[in-house]
C-alpha cells in the first residue's frame, strides 16, 4: 500500500527537501503517524494537541479532508495527499 | 532581499483594497519557478470577508498550487490590506505566514496616510518579520 505526499515548502526541511514522498495507513492519522516515523517532526508540524493544525489544509486527491472526516478520513492504496499552508491573517 | 514589482500591479492592488473595503483583499503575484519575478498577478477572494481577517478558501488555495505547478511557476508575492492599521504584519500575519520563499506584501487602506506610502513588503520567516526595499518599475 503506497500514498503519495505533496509536501509544501516550509515542510521541506523535514523530507531532506523532497516535494513528495512515500507513506503507508488506512487513514490520515495513520498515514500522519506513518510520516512521523520517517521524517521525524512533522507529525507535531501537522497535529496539535492530537487535532489538525489550523494553519495546514490538508487533501485528499482533490478534497479538503475536514469534508472527509478530518484525521479520521479513509485513506486507500494510490490515493494523492496534499499538504498546504493556509494563506491567512488578520 | 528587495521586490520589484511593476507600477500596474501595485495599482491594481492599491484599486483592489479600496474597492473591497470595509472587508481585507488578498492575492498573489506568480513569478517563473526559481526566478523571483513577480509577473502574473492573480486576485483571490476574502473567504472570510472581514474587515480584520483574510483566508483563501481552501479549494482556491489547492487549485491556485495546482495551477502554479502546471505552468512551473512559484508564488512570488502574497499580499492583503489592512483596512485600519498600518502596512505591518499582525500577530496573526506572522502566525499563518507559511511561505518562507514569498514576499509579503501589506497595503492600508486607513484614511489618514497616502495609500501610496502604504504599499509595503516583508519576509516572514520562522516568526521573525524583515520589511525589505519595494522598488516600483515602469
Amino acid at each position: 500500500m503506497s500514498i503519495e505526499v505533496r509536501i509544501p515548502t516550509i515542510l521541506r526541511p523535514y523530507t531532506k527537501d523532497q516535494k513528495s514522498v512515500e507513506a503507508e495507513g488506512a487513514t490520515l492519522s495513520a498515514v500522519i503517524t506513518d510520516l512521523d516515523a520517517n521524517y521525524a517532526g512533522l507529525g507535531e508540524r501537522l497535529l496539535e494537541n492530537g487535532a489538525l493544525r489550523r494553519f495546514i489544509n490538508v487533501y485528499v486527491n482533490d478534497e479538503d479532508v475536514r469534508f472527509l472526516g478530518g484525521l479520521d478520513a479513509q485513506i486507500k492504496d494510490g490515493d494523492s495527499i496534499t499538504i498546504l499552508p493556509a494563506v491567512a491573517g488578520g | 532581499m528587495s521586490l520589484e514589482i511593476s507600477k500596474a500591479f501595485v495599482d491594481a492592488i492599491l484599486e483592489q483594497s479600496r474597492a473591497e473595503y470595509p472587508d481585507e483583499c488578498c492575492g498573489v503575484i506568480l513569478g517563473p519557478a526559481g526566478s523571483n519575478k513577480a509577473l502574473r498577478h492573480k486576485p483571490m477572494i476574502n473567504a472570510a470577508h472581514s474587515p480584520t481577517f483574510y483566508e483563501f478558501d481552501p479549494k482556491d488555495l489547492l487549485s491556485l498550487y495546482r495551477e502554479a505547478d502546471d505552468n512551473d511557476e512559484e508564488i512570488v508575492v502574497i499580499y492583503h490590506s489592512h483596512t485600519e492599521t498600518e502596512a505591518y504584519p499582525s500577530r496573526t500575519d506572522i502566525a499563518y505566514a507559511g511561505e518562507p520563499g514569498a514576499h509579503y506584501v501589506l497595503v492600508s487602506t486607513r484614511k489618514e496616510i497616502a495609500p501610496a506610502t502604504e504599499f509595503r513588503s516583508y519576509r516572514i520567516v520562522d516568526g521573525v518579520v524583515t520589511e525589505e526595499p519595494v522598488t516600483i518599475t515602469a
